[in-house]
């Protein structure tokens, strides 16, 4: 054993990154070694490269597959997919993993559900390890206390072949939120101020550690909350250090370890978190207590402001080029400078995404739905993260107050956050979502889409307009 | 992988920051296989109106950047998601360089690996250029991979950063897999050592 005491204060990144190090090329590209991939129904060009070199994967057991952007969610039947190319993604991840070996959460599996929702909720995704995925929300996953990024589909092959890959080691920032939340202010409100303040180029090479009162304060939801949108602010990763409340969330899932197991890794969870005095390339810090409920109004997720502001004027941007940007932006969202963001009329309601699709989001929602309707001249949207999310927000009742208020109470799936699966909001149409991109078309072409907590969201779908939840809690 | 050494091409700007995946190539086109010629939804939205028609005010549109091999762009481009089908989508339409101030992250890394180039240049420079290019049409750029150098219309010469690794990779036509395979022993020895990690 390492006496440590002279060794230099390490970040938990570095702890990470040194503990998975195979070999470094001339270089400085370090091998790196993958405890879990992650799979999903966009995965097929990779096993296509695969097979191209007739290659196998070489660690079935650590990858783990579930489809989620090409099914849709009002059915649980492969053949009511009527596109033949989706259908095809679909069958294809069956065709492949059952050719390798590879644990299939299939699409009429209880355990089904977005890729970045049913790690954490398998006990897949687990402190200290490095985790992969194709898709670039596979930050969610650090959250855990791991490193978790996505990939290309050429890396995602790459790992297929060998369970490493190579990576240029980036720097390191530390993201630090202290101080009290006020009530009605959510984690998305956290990462969505973050991005405000640091723009979405703000953490580009950069891994970002949350730390502060603000984050150890949130549940795990939260906190893959924050790590989920990571990659809104350039970063490669996010992560939070693991602590009793990534135990106590961890302990007894499928996937997690048991018995002396659980023992010995707890007992190396416990040397993760970064050294007291480790330094980072980049720190930044913010005050909880100043966070807002946040919305979006143009196209990109720092374009955002707290609810009870106005939609920005380009005229006072700072630059030409970012004054085009903005112009173009609201130009999109049919906006004009200085309209209340209270003001905004929603056509569309979605809460869900891996985001925003957990069952904590859900009972959020659902309490400020309770009792209320949803507005006449809105069509909410709910769905669930997983199939275990929505047995769980049915066996609590949720599912009746969603449906009794108006809401379509849907299968689980990424659904309208992307709209690969055909369900995408109406050109010209405007949506509260939950998800994590508001860009031009994300949602479907023409769609306007305004991010938001999903407590924001459902009081929007109330309003029939963008409005502060606030008041809704206190019963108002 | 295709080799990349030399080009001398037209160059067609693409003057708008925060280019993401998204408007180079939208979702929906995401489920075609790789051999579905992504070239023809390359920027997609902004260059077809929803009936099919071509927007004549994109340049892409025009006879004269039609050929383009080379995308100039602004800052952060192609940031967004890690679809590689975006990269797929310009390498397919015949785009071998990208130039930009800033890439998205996972783009760059995306284009190194599918024989696509991406230069970084300052952001002066690539101002200029886009000027250049959007006032006066025909105009190329000539890269040159070896001495990692590329000279503009006005004439300038501008060395650039490439990681010697993918330079390597992208001169001779080689791919990372066949590197890594040939390492398979420090992997297998890595795995008995690691175990699981925790114990
Ligand atoms: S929910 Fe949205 S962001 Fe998340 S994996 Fe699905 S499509 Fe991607």
């Amino acid at each position: 054993m390492d006496t440590a005491s002279h060794a230099a204060a390490r970040t938990m990144f570095e702890k990470i990154w040194a503990k998975h190090r195979i070999i470094e090329r001339p270089d400085g590209q370090t091998l790196l070694f993958i405890d879990s991939h992650l799979i999903h129904d966009g995965s097929e060009p990779a096993f296509e490269f695969l097979r191209a070199r007739n290659l196998r994967p070489r660690e079935p057991q650590r990858i783990f597959a579930t489809p989620d952007h090409y099914i849709p969610t009002d059915s649980r039947d492969v053949r009511d997919i009527a596109d033949p190319e989706r259908r095809a993604m679909v069958e294809s991840l069956s065709a492949n993993t059952k050719d390798a070996g590879i644990v299939l959460f299939g699409l009429k599996d209880r355990r089904q559900g977005i890729v970045h929702v049913i790690g954490p909720e398998q006990g897949i995704s687990q402190p200290g390890q490095i985790l992969v995925c194709a898709d670039s929300h596979t930050s969610t996953h650090g959250a855990m206390g791991a490193m978790a990024f996505g990939l290309g589909m050429t890396e995602a092959c790459h790992v297929l072949a060998t369970q490493t890959l190579w990576q240029r080691k980036p720097k390191t920032m530390r993201i630090v939120v202290d101080g009290p939340r006020h009530a009605g202010v959510y984690a998305k409100d956290i990462i969505l101020a973050i991005i405000e303040r640091i723009g979405t180029a703000g953490a580009t090479g950069h891994v970002i550690e949350y730390a502060g009162s603000a984050i150890s304060g949130l549940s795990l939801e939260g906190r893959l909350t924050v790590c989920n949108m990571s990659i809104e602010a350039g970063a490669r990763a996010g992560m939070v250090a693991p602590d009793e409340t990534t135990y106590a969330y961890l302990a007894g899932r499928p996937y997690a370890p048991k018995g002396a197991d659980w023992d010995a890794a707890v007992a190396y969870w416990r040397t993760l978190p970064s050294d007291a005095g480790a330094s980072f390339d980049t720190e930044v810090h913010l005050d909880a207590g100043l966070i807002a409920p946040m919305v979006t109004w143009g196209t990109s997720p720092q374009d955002v402001a707290p609810i009870g502001g106005v939609v920005p004027d380009p005229a006072k941007a700072a630059g030409a080029e970012r004054r085009e940007s903005m112009t173009r932006a609201l130009d999109y969202m049919g906006l004009t400078p200085g309209m209340a963001l209270d003001a905004i009329k929603v056509d569309r309601v979605f809460i869900g995404s891996c985001t925003n699709g957990r069952i904590e989001d859900l009972r959020t929602a659902a309490a400020v739905v309770n009792g209320r309707k949803v507005h006449p001249d809105v069509r909410g949207w709910v769905v669930p993260g997983s199939g275990l999310v929505k047995e769980q927000a049915e066996a609590e009742g949720l599912d009746r107050i969603f449906r009794e208020a108006g809401f379509d109470w849907r299968q689980a799936g990424c659904s309208m956050c992307l709209g690969t699966n055909g369900e995408v909001v109406a050109p010209g149409e405007r949506c509260a979502s939950t998800s994590n991109r508001n860009f031009v078309g994300r949602q479907g072409r023409g769609a306007r889409t305004h991010l938001m907590s999903p407590a924001m969201a459902a009081a929007a779908a109330v309003a029939g307009h963008i409005t502060d939840v606030r008041p809704m809690l206190n019963g108002g | 992988m295709q080799r990349f050494q030399h080009i001398d091409a037209l160059a067609f700007p693409m003057d708008r920051p925060n280019v993401d995946t998204d408007q180079i190539l939208p979702a929906r086109f995401l489920q075609k296989p790789r051999n579905g010629g992504f070239g023809q939804y390359l920027f997609h939205d902004l260059r077809f109106a929803p009936d099919g028609s071509q927007y004549l005010g994109f340049l892409l549109n025009q006879e004269a950047y039609r050929e383009s091999r080379v995308v100039v762009g602004s800052e952060n481009f192609g940031c967004g998601s890690s679809r590689e089908n975006a990269v797929w989508a310009l390498y397919d339409y015949g785009f071998r360089v990208a130039i930009a101030p800033s890439f998205g992250d996972i783009f760059a890394n995306n284009c190194l690996k599918n024989g696509v180039l991406p230069i970084r240049l300052p952001r002066e420079v690539v101002s200029r250029l886009l000027v250049q290019i959007e006032q006066r049409q025909g105009l190329k750029v000539d890269v040159d991979l070896a001495s990692q150098k590329v000279t503009l219309p006005d004439g300038s010469v501008h060395t650039f950063d490439v990681d010697p690794f993918a330079k390597h990779c992208l001169l001779n036509g080689l791919d990372e897999l066949d590197y890594t395979l040939s390492h398979t022993d420090e992997i297998v020895a890595f795995e008995r050592r690691y175990g699981r990690g925790f114990d």
